[in-house]
């Protein structure tokens, strides 16, 4: 279990666009690596995502429970592997773009988002 | 503040994560720790709060067309409203009611419509069960026509009159998509009915609907390549008339391809109606079609995102081949609001349009 303290909290809330209220999340590791399952809304439905990173950086992302009735190309390994290597940058963006795919645009910017919470929960982990 | 290990097996973590994601969908004995821990939201999202049940959205789009063979017009042109609720975690209801032309009643340019109202059912490998009135699953825009989704500010002409978009139906629809980029789409639903065989006007909308003919309509989709996305579907509908004249079978079929490649993106559709019988014949309207390209340039600045775009159409509802040409631009200050102008030559009337929209 990662506490987050309320500096955490404002920093996730500028990662995300809005404000994050779990003040604490559960992960899991093996090794150097971590796992985190994170949720964020699409357009109405949340989309539960998986996350592994390593050392800053994703490995690898899946979309565990995709709710919505469109828009389910981002779950296509396509779209996911972009996040692959992708590390998170001072100024709060990732190191990648990721392309958007027209139609699926909010499920794309939510999962986008979701990648900058998990590389920096990486980052807070205590080691 | 605990971590918890899990012990390396035959396989990634990646597996673990896998085994996570049945035991997070599916109740398994022996999970329903976990499964309770994410479906009632008392871990990772933190109570109650961090998802309404019943949520709503809306789209809508003001138009100004300055047309060269008929009066200038200003219009409201929809005010949509989605109204949603989860009841469980596989199991919602979705629903779109729209007011065109501002004004609706007897003698009043608009109509107050139910596009969609639908119960969702979602079963595991991202399979889904439509049932109620929904959107059928043909074209580029029946679907998915927020105006800050497409260029140009009125829908293009060819899918307006050959899909006929915004065509539902009510009905079971099954989808099925693949995180190898391959979905697919099932409906099987009420149909049109028309005895003069124009296909637009032969949408019953679900309002007290002839339902003597059903219809069923397929469509595959392939999105396995990053930026790329194509469709291939058909409908059939055995008697258009719905027992109204001599039988008169109706296959649509059809193709769609979006193609973005960096800030270039193309667009287009290929449709056609064949209809059988001889009325049909007769009247000149057994083999309608139309198709589109739209190759267009999109690139964000500071203050948001703009678009360029060109757009050909040609499209033969009987009548003989209606070709017309639309170039403009499209600004979105942030991605749900867009600010639209266009010029368009149909057959030789041009028109300029401005139009404003947006979508939440």
């Amino acid at each position: 279990m990662l506490t987050l303290t309320a500096a955490h909290q404002d920093r996730i809330k500028r990662l995300l666009g809005h404000a994050y209220r779990p003040s604490r999340v559960r992960y899991w590791t093996s090794g150097s690596r971590m796992v985190v399952i994170l949720d964020e809304i699409g357009k109405t439905q949340p989309i539960t995502t998986g996350f592994v990173l390593r050392e800053g950086k994703i490995e690898q992302v899946k979309l565990l429970i995709y709710r919505e009735t469109i828009g389910a190309e981002t779950r296509g390994t396509s779209f996911t592997n972009q996040f692959k290597g992708v590390t998170l940058g001072s100024n709060g963006k990732l190191s990648r773009r990721i392309n958007n795919i027209a139609g699926a645009t909010l499920s794309v910017r939510a999962l986008t988002e979701l990648g900058r919470v998990a590389i920096y929960l990486e980052q807070i982990r205590p080691r | 503040m605990r971590t918890t290990k899990i012990r390396r097996a035959s396989g990634p973590l990646i597996l673990g994560l896998g085994i996570l994601a049945s035991a997070a969908q599916v109740t398994a004995k022996g999970e329903e720790a976990i499964d309770e821990a994410y479906n009632n939201g008392s871990t990772n999202y933190g109570g109650n709060n961090w998802f309404e049940g019943t949520t709503l959205g809306g789209y809508g789009e003001l138009h100004l067309n300055l047309n060269s063979d008929k009066d200038n017009a200003v219009d409201f042109h929809r005010w949509v409203l989605f109204l949603n609720h989860r009841f469980n975690d596989r199991i919602t209801f979705n629903s779109e009611l729209e007011l065109e032309h501002s004004l609706s009643g007897d003698g009043k340019p608009g109509e107050v419509e139910l596009e969609q109202a639908y119960i969702d059912m979602a079963f595991d490998g991202g399979m889904h069960l439509k049932v109620g009135l929904f959107l059928v699953p043909v074209g580029t825009l029946n679907e998915r026509h927020e105006p800050d989704t497409f260029y140009g500010v009125e829908r293009n002409p060819v899918e307006k009159n050959i899909i006929p978009s915004t065509w539902w139906e009510a009905g079971l629809a099954l989808s099925r998509s693949t995180e190898g980029g391959l979905s697919w789409d099932l409906a099987v639903h009420s149909g049109l009915k028309t005895d003069t065989f124009n296909i637009r006007s032969g949408r019953q909308k679900v309002a007290k609907a002839v339902a003597e003919d059903a219809a069923a309509t397929a469509r595959v989709t392939y999105s396995g390549i990053s930026g790329v996305n194509v469709s291939a579907f058909a409908n059939y509908q055995s008697d258009i008339t719905q027992g109204g004249g001599a039988d008169a079978s109706a296959l649509l079929l059809g193709a769609t391809a979006d193609v973005q490649m960096g800030a270039f993106r193309l667009r287009g559709l290929v449709a056609s109606w064949d209809i059988d019988g001889a009325a049909a014949a007769a009247a000149g309207k057994d083999d309608q079609w139309g198709y589109y390209i739209e190759p267009s340039y999109g690139f964000d600045f500071g203050n948001g995102k703009m678009g360029v775009f060109a757009r050909y159409h040609e499209w033969d509802t009987g009548g003989g081949a209606i070709d017309s040409v639309s170039v403009g631009v499209n600004y979105w200050p942030v991605d749900n609001v867009v600010f639209k102008g266009d010029y368009t030559d149909e057959e030789g009337n041009d028109s300029f349009n401005l139009g404003v929209g947006y979508s939440f």
